[in-house]
């Protein structure tokens, strides 16, 4: 598949946000792959963290909402610290989960979640998971 | 003071500055101004017509000054200088009014702002003029010999050129032998040449050669004068070992009890505190290393003593403080690596190892006999792990530049660890490929194409020991793959850095160095083997990175330009420079402290300031600094200064 990229694409106010709300320079990455090489959750990861920052370079929103990635960050901040260029991918991250939680679309909804996990399941990771996954 | 005749050139320079400033308007406000018996305007004044124009006008109406209103002086001060000389007139009385660069180009658009702005450089020039003296310019002697700092190849090569052309060498080597870091690798990359061939000739024809006087184990300890004529003296370290007495028979080296880390096998093998730093050292002498030496440590032990049959082991023996005089001074410090553990996330371990400890794993006469084995348990590593850009390329962690050689040595390391163990794979993580010279890209790509080694593009983020292997987390961001490898030996290609001693040497040459202690040259583009100060050169990597052919190159270039330094009889230095009134100085000594470049000194008997003009830049610092006026610039006194502010601010007040 062919996608189009113009000026219109590459600023586009998703991008503008991104920048804004982690207080980023998303141009800083050089793509050298280091934040996904140390990623502890990448094995469960649709697209790597690097190739995050490369969708949200291009501008392109669609990839980026289709991929559960942003989700599945920890925030564990090994990037962030990794990082050569100085990138803290922990607040593109957030920036990121967000700009979607601000359209009132919930990652995670308490009524979908089976009875019996939510049993199993430790109070405070729901709340924590409630708070970082639900508008 | 006569009167002078001046004459005002006023150049169009195509539209460059007839575009914005009136010409004809400038011509006509300037030509009743006192002083002024000619003015004209032309469209190119540096070319030949322009100049015949000059020449023409000179000649007609008797003119002893002329005031070339064009572009910048550091553009034709130079052609224009010449041509009044060549015409008779004094070139001091020949000035540059810059009505290009600082008028016309940064007013671009305001036609009547720039026209006023042109009229009143021209005029505050011309002020300036009327009150310049005649000068001719100042002649200083020249010492025909050349200090070169650091015995590696770039030391070496511009020793050379400069010895073979007849002229005498003082080398500083500041470890025991010459050689370098290129002594401690393997091959060379691209042609496989060896290094013992490549390095050892040209190390014994330094140390042969009747032109240069060698000093290893010896530093810089003090430099004083100016191009032509610098005094250096240089601190000779005490070897402990009296080379009058000692026939190299070997025996003190078997005899110490002390094992320390080799330097030059980059701590892969040991050494004694009495050593020879390798097989094909040069000067091949053992020196004592005082630090690790038990002797020196307090202990009785005098084992080396005892062995020599000479009795040439002087524990005694002190530093010894040589003076030499030479003309010019080339600084060839190189370079060091990035250590290993500057990025914590890789693991500090025996089989981490960085590219000159490879090297020396490669070399047939390194600790392995040139077998790759890994330092920890001695075993043939099956699966190597290279890593490109360990530290460059890294503002974060490390440096922000590339360190230009890395792409090129580790595809020679993957090429060499294949032809040591067949079998066994190499992996090797890059960003991207920089191979930008001849057959350097050929060079690289075979390494793919026949060694079938494996480049991933991507970075690594973590290396940590799991059993007898190291797992290497990495990615490949082409696949968009998260990476893990169970490597037997990882091998970092470091980041290049200054010799840590260059930024102590350069406060002492009084030359500058850049952020990262690399030494800064005169001017990037055009004057990449100068510094800014005159009679002081660099070559190789105490610039920047740089491989084998550029180091050369740079050193040969470094010993050109030295070379047509001397090809003159003596120097010329711009009489345009610092002068004290005796009769009003009064020893403050505040131009002393602040001349950047040493030139000022107090006369100890009649306690007035004393300007070495033959080093005096002519920045004009300490005239500005000089608190009863005594100290005044040639030709940009304070009273010219004044006229030309008055002028310029004109307008305003």
């Amino acid at each position: 598949m062919r996608i189009q990229i113009s000026s219109r694409t590459l600023q586009s106010d998703f991008v503008k946000k991104v920048t804004e709300i982690s207080g980023q320079d998303l141009l800083a990455c050089n793509q050298c792959g280091k934040c996904s090489a140390g990623c502890p959750m990448c094995f469960a990861m649709d697209l790597l963290p690097n190739q995050i920052i490369r969708l949200a370079q291009l501008g392109l929103e669609e990839d980026i909402a289709a991929s559960k990635t942003v989700w599945l960050c920890a925030s564990c901040l090994t990037c962030t610290v990794r990082c050569p260029r100085g990138v803290d991918l922990g607040r593109v991250m957030e920036a990121i989960r967000l700009i979607t939680l601000r359209k009132n679309i919930d990652y995670v909804g308490a009524a979908k979640i089976p009875k019996d996990t939510i049993s199993e399941l430790p109070q405070i990771a729901l709340v924590s998971s409630f708070r970082k996954h639900t508008a | 003071m006569k009167e002078k005749r001046i004459g005002v050139f006023v150049c169009h320079c195509g539209l460059n500055i007839a575009g914005t400033v009136d010409v004809e308007q400038v011509v006509e406000q300037i030509k009743d101004y006192p002083g002024v018996a000619h003015a004209e305007h032309y469209i190119y004044m540096c070319s030949d017509p322009g100049q015949e124009l000059v020449r023409k006008a000179i000649k007609e109406k008797g003119l002893d000054g002329i005031i070339m209103s064009n572009c910048s002086p550091s553009l034709h001060q130079a052609t224009f200088r010449k041509l009044a000389a060549s015409e008779g007139v004094n070139p001091y009385f020949c000035e540059i009014a810059n009505i290009r660069e600082q008028c016309s180009w940064p007013h671009a658009g305001d036609k009547e702002t720039a026209t006023r702005k042109a009229v009143a450089i021209i005029k505050a020039i011309i002020e300036k003029l009327r009150r310049n003296i005649s000068l001719t310019p100042l002649v200083v002697p020249l010492t025909k010999r050349v200090l070169v700092i650091g015995a590696g190849v770039a030391g070496m090569q511009a020793a050379l050129d400069i010895a073979d052309s007849g002229y005498e060498v003082v080398l500083v080597e500041q470890s025991p032998s010459i050689g370098g870091h290129t002594a401690q690798l393997s091959e060379t990359f691209l042609t496989g040449d060896v290094i013992p061939g490549l390095v050892s000739p040209m190390m014994s024809k330094i140390a042969s050669h009747p032109n240069i006087s060698l000093y290893a184990y010896s530093e810089l300890e003090d430099v004083s004068g100016y191009v032509g004529n610098f005094q250096v003296s240089i601190r000779r370290k005490a070897t402990s070992v009296d080379e009058s007495k000692c026939n190299y028979c070997g025996l003190c080296l078997e005899s110490c009890p002390v094992k320390t880390a080799s330097e030059f096998d980059r701590e892969l093998a040991q050494r004694g505190a009495i050593y020879i730093p390798f097989l094909e050292a040069l000067p091949q002498r053992p020196v004592i290393d005082r630090e690790t030496c038990r002797h020196f440590g307090g202990d009785k032990c005098q084992a080396c003593q005892e062995a020599c049959p000479q009795n040439a082991i002087d524990f005694k023996q002190e530093d010894t403080i040589v003076e030499e005089e030479v003309g010019a001074i080339i600084v060839a410090t190189g370079y060091e690596l990035f250590p290993c553990t500057g990025i914590a996330e890789y693991a500090s371990d025996p089989d981490v190892i960085d590219g000159l400890q490879f090297e020396r794993l490669l070399s047939p006469s390194g600790p392995t006999s040139g077998e790759v084995r890994k330092p920890s348990d001695g075993k043939i590593p099956e699966q190597v792990v290279f890593l490109q850009c360990v530290g460059s390329r890294d503002p974060e962690h490390g440096v922000s530049y590339c360190s230009r050689v890395c792409c090129m040595y580790v595809a020679k390391h993957a090429l060499l660890y294949k032809q040591a163990v067949p079998e066994g794979q190499a992996y090797v993580f890059y960003m991207d490929i920089r191979s930008d010279a001849k057959g350097y890209e050929e060079y690289v790509k075979k390494m793919v194409d026949e060694e079938r080694v494996l480049y991933l593009r991507g970075r690594v983020s973590r290396i940590f020991r799991d059993g007898d292997k190291l797992k290497v987390w990495g990615s490949d961001t082409l696949t968009g793959k998260s990476i893990e490898i169970a490597a037997d030996l990882v091998v970092l290609a470091t980041a290049m850095v200054p010799n840590p001693g260059a930024k102590e040497l350069a406060r002492k040459l009084n030359i500058i160095v850049d952020q990262y202690g690399f030494i800064t040259e005169a001017h990037i583009k055009l004057r990449p083997v100068e510094t800014l100060t005159a009679g002081i050169y660099l070559a190789g990597t105490a610039q920047w990175p740089r491989d084998l052919p550029d180091t050369i190159a740079s050193a040969s270039g470094a010993a050109s330009k030295i070379l047509s330094l001397f090809s003159r009889r003596e120097l010329l230095h711009e009489p345009t420079v610092a002068v004290v009134d005796p009769e009003v100085c009064r020893g403050c000594g505040q131009c002393v402290a602040i001349c950047a470049f040493k030139a000022i000194e107090l006369d100890p008997v009649k306690k007035v300031a004393w300007v070495n003009e033959a080093i005096c830049d002519g920045c004009g610092a300490c005239a500005v600094t000089c608190p009863s006026g005594a100290m005044q610039h040639r030709n940009w006194t304070a009273r010219q200064f004044f006229e030309v502010i008055d002028i310029a601010t004109a307008e305003y007040v």
